[in-house]
């Protein structure tokens, strides 16, 4: 599967009930979809959703239109509650799924 | 036409003197100039972050080395956009993109990445962001002096349907508003950079055909020598002044 | 780029990625999903089907977007919606609208308890200068409801390289 350019910015570590911050950047053109006279027509392709899961529990979601800029950025806060995975999927249009993840140390 | 030219350079000498030719960034409104600090929100460091993995990857196929396999890490780059566009040991003038693929074809053996290719902009970013902060010093003296001199004349040189030179717009008309802009001393600092109007990073010569454009005057190519001896005298202009790159512009 | 704690060193995906295979518990489905807005729906429409017969609470919530966008390709929008976000309360859903887009429902954020924070950030494409609206439910079937405008400035039609 094709994988797609992205950055996730977050602390390392945090204190029990701290609240972090995450910024997530993909790369990712969110084409529109064409169908205007004189245009060649083409489907609407962008990043649909985005999800982040902390220790294998859902805590944010977005639905994303194209509205949305090209290169979605997306910022969102979690309190930190135990050491474990931070995972992130991009849902594209067509089905595709692109994931990063992270761990966070909660001390 | 030639008592101006004159005139203008002996401005130029005394402006580069007194040092007031701005850094790019100070033009910038000041959401603009926090979103080229922020790399957790600034789109460009998509393209850095892809401009290291190319820089990892060896070329498929090609029983060829990484440009890792001979360089080493990517921070041994550090400082090197800052001396560039250089004159090569062949006498060729070449900015960081066609170092690049220069590299590509002759130590690699592989094909050329093509100018404003999603891999060119992706590995010069990257390969650029290691001297983001460092004062740009490029060499103009021997057999770069020439370039610099051609770089020069096209800067006042009247061009296009509106019959505007470079320096019009860019020494004249510095801090007056364009319809969205404000005029810069139109330096190349900041490239690649991802401008907003392009939804994605874009070379310094895709800058310069927009200003090309803008004047209603034939866009050179990318890569051109005209576009090149450009590039080398707004470097020497901004001499002193911090890399930016990947700069983040409206 | 100031890193307060030494202990929090910020990191960047790209080099903290690793292969996962965790299976995510979807949450709660927040109420209206962008995706499923119909092509003709109009702004007032999307509104009006986000309102559910709820008068929305016209506080609570801190909308920043330039007042004057540089590029309509891309403004920053920042929501901070005022909650404790307690179990019992908190915000469980965040849209934003636009009045003159071709589809009004821009984005809908999904949010709990945990977040912490109802404060979430992302960059929106405007096609003219309009109001933003945004509205935030939460878990007690509130609606507060912020609006603003943003005034976007043509590009200077310098490009076509
Ligand atoms: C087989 C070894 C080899 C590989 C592979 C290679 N290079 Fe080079 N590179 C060199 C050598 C040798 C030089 C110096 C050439 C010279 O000075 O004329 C150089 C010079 C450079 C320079 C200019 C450095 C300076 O200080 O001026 C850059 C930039 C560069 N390479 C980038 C790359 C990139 C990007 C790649 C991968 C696409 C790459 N190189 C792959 C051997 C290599
Ligand atoms: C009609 C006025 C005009 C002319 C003539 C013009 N430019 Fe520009 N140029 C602009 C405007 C407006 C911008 C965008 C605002 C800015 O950065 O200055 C710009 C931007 C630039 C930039 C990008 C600066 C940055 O930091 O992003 C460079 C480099 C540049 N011009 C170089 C040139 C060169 C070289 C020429 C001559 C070939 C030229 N310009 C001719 C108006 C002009």
């Amino acid at each position: 599967m094709a994988d797609i350019t992205a950055r996730v910015t977050m602390p390392t570590s945090a204190r029990k009930g701290e609240i972090i911050e995450i910024k997530v950047l993909a790369r990712h053109t969110m084409d529109r979809a064409v169908d205007a006279p004189g245009l060649k027509p083409s489907p609407r392709r962008i990043i649909h959703s985005f999800r982040a899961s902390y220790a294998g529990e859902e805590i944010f979601r977005m639905a994303l239109s194209s509205g949305i800029a090209s290169n979605p950025f997306i910022s969102f806060t979690t309190v930190a509650t135990e050491t474990g995975v931070i995972s992130f999927e991009w849902l594209e249009d067509g089905g595709a799924v692109y994931s990063r993840a992270a761990t966070l140390v909660v001390t | 036409m030639r008592v101006g030219a004159a005139l203008l350079a002996c401005c130029w000498v005394v402006t580069a003197l007194a040092g007031d030719v701005r850094a790019p960034r100070s033009f910038l409104s000041p959401e603009l100039q926090a979103l080229q600090d922020d790399p957790a929100r600034h789109p460009g460091w998509l393209w850095v972050e892809q401009g290291e993995a190319l820089w990892r990857a060896a070329p498929p196929d090609s029983g060829k080395q990484a440009c890792a396999g001979c360089h080493g890490d990517i921070a041994s780059m550090s400082g090197v956009a800052a001396r560039y566009p250089a004159v090569a040991s062949d006498g060729a003038l070449l900015n960081l993109e066609l170092r690049i693929e220069r590299c590509r074809a002759e130590q690699q053996g592989a094909s050329a990445f093509g100018y404003e290719s999603e891999a060119l902009l992706s590995l010069t970013a990257a390969i650029a962001a290691r001297s983001r902060g460092q004062p740009v010093n490029v060499r103009v003296d021997g057999p770069a002096a020439a370039r610099l001199a051609d770089g020069r004349r096209l800067y006042s040189l009247r061009q296009g349907q509106l019959n505007l030179s470079c320096q019009q717009c860019h020494e004249e008309n510095v801090g007056k508003r364009l319809r969205g802009d404000v005029i810069s001393h139109g330096l190349g600092t900041g490239y690649p950079a991802y401008r907003l109007e392009w939804n994605g990073v874009g070379s310094l010569h895709r800058r310069l055909r927009a200003c090309s454009l803008g004047v209603r005057a034939v866009q050179a190519p990318f890569g051109s020598p005209d576009y090149l001896a450009l590039e080398l005298f707004l470097a020497d202009k901004a001499r002193g002044l911090a890399v930016e790159a990947p700069g983040i512009r409206r | 780029m100031a890193d307060k704690a030494p202990t929090r060193r910020m990191v960047a995906a790209g080099l903290a990625v690793m292969p996962f295979a965790v299976q995510a518990q979807p949450m709660a489905s927040a109420a209206a999903d962008v995706n499923r807005s119909s092509s003709s729906e109009n702004f007032a429409e999307a509104e009006r089907a986000l309102l559910a017969g709820r008068t929305p609470i016209a506080a609570g919530i801190t909308l920043d977007v330039p007042k004057l966008s540089e590029n309509g390709n891309s403004v920053d929008v920042l929501i901070n919606v005022d909650s404790a976000m307690t179990r019992e309360d908190h915000v469980r859903a965040i849209h934003i609208l636009s009045e003159q887009n071709p589809f009004p429902r821009v984005a809908t954020f999904t949010l709990s308890a945990r977040a912490g924070r109802a404060e979430v950030a992302t960059r929106i494409r405007l096609a003219t200068t309009q109001n933003i609206v945004v509205l935030a439910e939460t878990s007690r079937g509130a609606i507060h409801r912020a609006e603003q405008e943003v005034i976007v400035i043509l590009g200077a039609c310098v490009d076509g390289g």
